[in-house]
């Protein structure tokens, strides 16, 4: 049972959380439940690596509907992972805001129903069915993206929406003429199993047509340059532990979904699934890396730094290898702990100045030197500085590129990242370590009249921080082996 | 069933999703909100009727399930929802500005009908003889006419109707091509609308109440080359 307690533990504090128990119930519930559910994600995960799976799994009639193999148990891991430490970097960032109970409630209920319907995306089995959580992550996060009300909220929220459906729109019918072609091909279940087992006889056509819709579609949700415009507005506009939910594994969640259909594409003919992920994911981390350059504030910064980031995994399983593939999977991980990381970071620095502005921040390890040190920080691991996750993954991924022949796009990968290390590198050792140009604008961040003392952030805050480097630390140096197996298990299910 | 009812249902069809193709370029053209809904109602009533009607053909419960569905949700559920959350005012603006001019627009509609005509025959066919019907290429042709409004119009009402416009065009040829997608699947996707139609709801009556309009085309404060809008106040 342990799959479906898996998917119902956020949807049963979404219910808590409405209860109105005092101040600490709510995010006390939030955070009880999302350990939990790391917990149990944790077990299941290390029974997936074992091959011994939960009863409900083997059983056939559940089988049509949730399925967890490598690839999911990972994206399932990593949603539970931020998802628990986004929740206890909540409690502080939340209470700061001098919200109204009622407001808190419904920051909470919609926290964990956007959890809820992330961890559906992977255990799901049948692709309209995917689909649909797909669509309701869209609308569960809606709310928190547009959370502070601003206009700059409120913009970012309509635009994330309109163009987030509009894209699911069109990966419908690419999912539609998925179901025909499988009919078309002698019939089958429409499950991503079923898929890769009837894809030798479905009509190449058809494939091609479902493969691009759900590739544009989904797309849109995942960042893709060109279709990328709302993700830096979203991203940057929403609370910051919900932006490092979305940043960190929302996108990932999404990828996740169109990368479950190379395994089914590699089987027909001229299909070039590899070519489309190639070019759309270089063309991604080339846009993103130039306009870093002149981002003006420094949560964007992090945004543009996700459409980079997906755009590398992308080019990676483009690049057709089997080491890539390894290498797309570990950049996975490594960005979703990393970017979570950064976001953690970006909303200290927020807490601590008062303003996103990059040029408003000067000389932020002074007023606050943890949110300083931890901004730095998170700015080399997500650059891929050495020894931290992100470069072990990069490496990896260009490793394998040079070791396919692949000498053009591992080069130009190669050099966008650089460019995007200088851009991300430029902007916060300024913001950081830069004089404060004048006594005018110190006076526009430092909000309260104790300018001159340091800022000290909640605890819960400098808890989450903490938990949130280890494995960005850690994964830097080493891959524990039960994660490299999940790591393989998981590369091998987007090859055939 | 004889073939002349098989004949005689399959024109009704063809009947059915050539009035849903026109209630799309009505949507196109109409600048008042309320119009817009009330074509959308009629355009959902039409998918109603070809799900039906092919539901009869094919002798399919699945497809009169769909109709049924469609049937419910749309006409009834969404007016519905729509008056519970978003502002009055939503209903009666008139675009005066508009991207592109009526004519101007109706042609670009045309030329992306044309176009879904000839990505979709080749699709229809792909899949087996039997869906050489209409609905695949209209359904195509109605996708891209919701896409097309979504980028040209600015009103909060206009661009909602433009989402439900391309879901009820990935319907109109997804119920020719997957007829028995299930119907667990069929019930989820249009709880899925309504959530949809309550979720962007909500946002417009925030931007109503925030900004003071509901021409959501007018919010374009955030980009890489002006600095922020806080910054202004705050100076």
């Amino acid at each position: 049972m342990s799959v479906i307690v898996i998917l119902l533990l956020p949807l049963v504090a979404a219910l808590l959380v409405c209860i109105p128990f005092g101040k600490r119930w709510v995010p006390g519930v939030t955070v009880v439940s999302s350990l939990a559910d790391l917990v149990l994600i944790a077990r299941l995960a290390r029974q997936v690596v074992a091959g011994h799976l939960p009863g409900e799994l083997l059983d056939a009639a559940w089988s049509k509907w949730i399925a967890v193999d490598g690839l999911s148990a990972l994206i399932l891991l990593l949603i539970a992972g931020v998802g628990a430490i986004a929740a206890i970097y909540s409690v502080g960032y939340m209470a700061h805001g001098n919200l109204t109970p009622k407001k808190l409630r419904l920051y909470y209920a919609n926290y964990n129903l956007f959890v809820f319907s992330m961890l559906a995306i992977p255990v799901l089995a049948e692709p309209t069915l995917v689909w649909i959580v797909v669509e309701l992550t869209t609308l569960c996060s809606a709310l928190l993206v547009s959370f502070e009300n601003t206009r700059e909220a409120l913009e970012a929220a309509w635009k994330y929406v309109v163009l987030s459906l509009m894209g699911a729109g069109v990966a419908l019918f690419g999912f539609l003429v998925l179901f025909a072609a499988i009919h078309a091909g002698g019939g089958g279940t429409y499950t991503w199993a079923g898929l890769v087992a009837a894809a030798p006889r479905m009509p190449a056509i058809l494939m091609q047509t479902a493969f691009l819709l759900i590739l544009i579609g989904l797309g849109t949700k995942v960042g893709l340059v060109p279709m990328h415009t709302w993700l830096p507005d979203a991203h940057s506009q929403a609370p910051s532990p919900v932006c490092a939910l979305l940043s960190g594994i929302e996108t990932t969640s999404i990828l996740y979904v169109i990368l479950r259909l190379f395994p089914v594409m590699q089987a027909v003919p001229g299909a070039h699934a590899d070519t489309w992920a190639l070019v759309l994911g270089l063309i991604s981390v080339g846009t993103a890396s130039f306009v870093l350059l002149q981002v003006k504030d420094y949560k964007r910064l992090f945004a543009f730094s996700t459409v980079e980031h997906m755009g590398i995994i992308l080019a990676a399983i483009g690049l057709g290898a089997s080491a890539a593939d390894y290498g797309a999977m570990q950049q996975i991980v490594s960005h979703s702990v990393t970017k979570s990381f950064c976001f953690f970071a970006a909303g200290a620095a927020v807490l601590a100045t008062g303003t996103r502005e990059i040029a408003a921040v000067r000389g932020l390890i002074h007023r606050s030197p943890l949110a300083g040190a931890a901004l730095i920080f998170g700015g080399l691991a997500i650059t891929g500085a050495p020894p931290l996750a992100v470069f072990l993954s990069e490496f990896a991924i260009l490793k394998a590129g040079l070791a396919q022949g692949q000498y053009l796009a591992t080069g130009l990968l190669a050099t966008f990242i650089v460019i995007a290390f200088f851009g991300i590198m430029a902007h916060l050792n300024y913001m950081v370590f830069g004089a404060p140009a004048s006594a005018a604008p110190e006076q526009r961040y430092y909000s309260g009249p104790e300018t001159t003392e340091t800022f000290r952030l909640p605890f819960s805050c400098r808890l989450a921080l903490f938990l949130a480097a280890v494995p960005v630390l850690v994964l830097g140096v080493y891959v524990p082996q039960p994660l490299h197996d999940l790591l393989t298990l998981a590369a091998a299910a987007v090859t055939r | 069933m004889n073939d002349a009812t098989k004949q005689l249902l399959e024109n009704l069809n063809a009947l059915a999703a050539g009035l849903f193709l026109l209630t799309a370029f009505g949507i196109v053209a109409m600048r008042q909100a309320r119009g817009c809904l009330n074509l959308f109602i009629v355009q959902s009533l039409l998918l109603a009727a070809s799900a039906a009607l092919l539901g009869l053909r094919y002798d399919s419960g699945h497809l009169y399930g769909v109709a049924l569905v469609n049937l419910i949700s749309k006409p009834i559920i969404v007016p519905w929802l729509l008056r519970k959350t978003s502002p009055a005012e939503v209903y009666t603006r008139r675009e005066i500005d508009q991207v592109l001019n009526i004519p101007t627009a109706l042609l670009i509609a045309l030329a992306l009908a044309i176009g879904a005509y000839f990505v979709g025959i080749p699709l229809a066919n792909a899949v087996g003889p039997e869906f050489r019907g209409p609905n695949v290429p209209i359904g195509i042709a109605v996708l891209l006419l919701g896409a097309f409004t979504l980028t040209v119009r600015r009103e909060a009402l206009s661009l909602l109707i433009g989402l439900l416009v391309m879901e009820n065009g990935a319907f109109l040829a997804g119920i020719s091509i997957a007829r028995d997608l299930g119907m667990l699947v069929e019930l989820a996707i249009a709880t899925d609308g309504l959530v949809i139609v309550f979720i962007m709801g909500v946002l417009v009556r925030a931007v109503q109440k925030q900004i003071g309009t509901t021409a959501v085309g007018a919010l374009a404060s955030l980009k890489e080359t002006a600095a922020p809008e806080t910054d202004e106040a705050l100076r």
